[in-house]
């Protein structure tokens, strides 16, 4: 009896991120916040962004969830920091493409530039679990909306 | 279980490999696997008498009737109900506790009552409960468990009063395995003049049931869980009391007359099965009751207590595992292993073929009381073997290994 593909999923930098999480906690001052939950499972987070003309200034956040949604929230936070609104939305529809197992090539950014999330590639040989991955992507989406509306 | 080897035959997709390992399926409390029979039972339907009921004269209309009904006549033999007129057919436990909270509620509560609910019930069993208070100004109020995840009767007979017009409460827990005492609870919601409305479930496919002899209001519970097909369940209410109700659903099949501006409905039980019924559904359900007579509810529920209190063994001789609810319980057990979350020890376990549940059960009340966000929980039934349990069990320690190594 020995576990089929586990290794594939749970890469170290994942288990890193999920045990010394990075941008973790509260933001201080203005900001968004959006809080989603994945009603099927009870993972949550609690996402802040701080949005300066256009750009991410920072962002932080807090949640419950299993290894794959914290790292992926972990994950997200250090790459969208000081990206434009517009190319953190464009990196997100990138990480999506990724969960249904498309190859990251022909894109504007280089998956190995934009810090450690090509880690979760093999998050997509699990279906089941490609909703961990993407709820902080889906909650930074929503924080970048908000701003829209704020902001005009 | 005499013949643990002949129940299995009847169950084809046990025999097959998941993730290259033999299927381990702890999985029953969601849904239980189908025997061969019920899948015959729709395929035949299907194949040979697809028709509508109670309509047109034509030889498979009545063929398709004589099914449907004779689904009903099983099932209120296989719950002991007085009558073929106090079981209706409905989409599933859902819809059933809706059906009561929509129509006998609301009709019966006004401000000032009291719903009594436990701390342990399944969202479907505690939300249309809080629609009928909104709408009615009446007040929940919820049972507190004792440690070991029971309820006692000094708290009921606190609690329930006469300013208590519905009890709800789940037979059997999904989250806990416990078994609730429903005959004694409904004996003290009657002294008070309430009715008591039961989540059944997590029973009906588990053990005997007798509706009479628990002296119970309402009881619902849903085909998918005992062996029987999705998309159907069963309503049971006191004849005296769904006579006084009037049906949620109106349309085809419910009606008596039909005028411009007032119709009068058919008798029970058709009255509350408005639309062309679960035709194919029922008739599975009724060849799941008939499977499960055959191999006999009293065989079940000794297996299945032999087998959850192997685990429960087992389980315990593995450091870091907390195990929920109390000691005498049904056939399920929810855990939580040291610090893995439980979707990472519920996808370490399917890549070893073993299928367990993982989440809040719908029943995020109880997971904010036992203050756990997730659980893991592996559910048995007649087909689980103790070797399952083996399996599973050595499952568990290989994860905590593995997390243990990576984290």
């Amino acid at each position: 009896m020995s576990f089929n593909n586990l290794d594939t999923l749970y890469r170290q930098v994942i288990m890193d991120h999920y045990k010394n999480p990075r941008n973790r906690g509260q933001l201080e001052g203005d900001h968004i916040t959006v809080e989603l939950n994945n009603p099927t499972c009870g993972d949550r987070i609690d996402l802040q962004l701080k949005v300066e003309n256009g750009v991410v200034r920072d962002a932080k956040y807090e949640g419950e969830g299993c290894s794959i949604s914290m790292a992926s929230a972990s994950m997200m936070t250090q790459v969208i920091i000081d990206k434009p609104i517009e190319d953190a939305l464009k990196i997100s529809e990138m990480f999506s493409d990724m969960m249904l197992g498309k190859e990251m090539e022909g894109y504007e950014f280089d998956i190995d530039s934009l810090g450690d999330i090509q880690a979760l590639q093999g998050v997509s040989k699990f279906p089941a679990r490609i909703k961990c991955a993407t709820l902080a992507w889906k909650a930074m989406e929503q924080g970048v909306e908000k701003d829209d509306k704020q902001g005009s | 279980m005499t013949n643990l080897d002949y129940v299995r035959s009847h169950f084809p997709i046990l025999d097959q490999e998941v993730n290259e390992h033999p299927l381990v399926y702890l999985d029953s409390a969601a849904t239980s696997q189908k025997p061969k029979s019920v899948i015959e039972a729709l395929e035949d339907y299907y194949k040979r008498y697809n028709s509508n009921v109670h309509r047109g004269v034509h030889t498979l209309g009545s063929h398709a009737t004589d099914g449907y009904e004779g689904a009903r006549e099983k099932v209120k033999n296989f719950i002991n109900a007085s009558s073929i007129k106090e079981t209706i057919f409905m989409r599933g436990t859902t819809t059933a506790l809706n059906t009561v909270a929509y129509s006998y509620a609301r009709t019966n509560l006004s401000e000032g009552d009291e719903i009594v609910l436990t701390l342990m019930e399944h969202h479907s069993n505690i939300i249309p409960w809080q629609q009928a208070a909104k709408a009615t100004g009446a007040t929940l109020k919820y049972l507190p468990l004792q440690e070991d995840g029971t309820i006692s009767l000094e708290d009921v007979r606190e609690m329930v009063t006469e300013k208590t017009k519905i009890v709800a409460m789940a037979h059997v827990s999904n989250v806990l395995g416990t078994i609730n005492p429903i005959k004694e609870v409904a004996q003290i919601a009657h002294e008070n003049d309430a009715v008591i409305v039961v989540d059944g479930a997590q029973s009906v496919p588990h053990m005997r049931v007798d509706v009479q002899e628990l002296d119970v209001d309402f009881y619902a519970f849903s085909a998918h869980k005992m062996c029987g097909p999705t998309g159907v369940g069963v309503l049971y209410g006191k004849q005296s009391l769904l006579e006084e109700m009037e049906p949620v659903e109106f349309g085809g099949e419910m009606i008596d007359f039909v005028e411009l501006y007032d119709s009068t409905w058919k008798d029970l039980p058709w009255k509350f099965e408005g639309g062309t019924p679960i035709i194919a559904g029922a008739i599975g359900l009724g060849a799941a009751i008939d499977y499960l007579n055959e191999i006999g509810m009293d065989q079940i529920e000794k297996h299945e207590h032999e087998l959850v209190q192997y685990a429960l063994e087992q389980m315990n001789t593995i450091d870091g595992i907390i195990i929920y609810g109390p000691k005498e319980r049904a056939g399920l057990v929810t855990f939580n292993l040291d610090d893995v979350h439980p979707h990472d020890l519920a996808t370490a376990l399917d890549s070893l073929g073993i299928a367990v549940r993982a989440g809040h059960h719908c029943a995020q009340p109880l997971m904010k009381h036992l203050q756990v966000a997730a659980t893991a929980r592996a559910s048995f039934y007649m087909y689980n073997s103790k070797q399952d349990v083996d399996v599973f069990v050595e499952g568990l320690k290989k994860a905590k290994e593995y997390f243990g190594d990576v984290f």
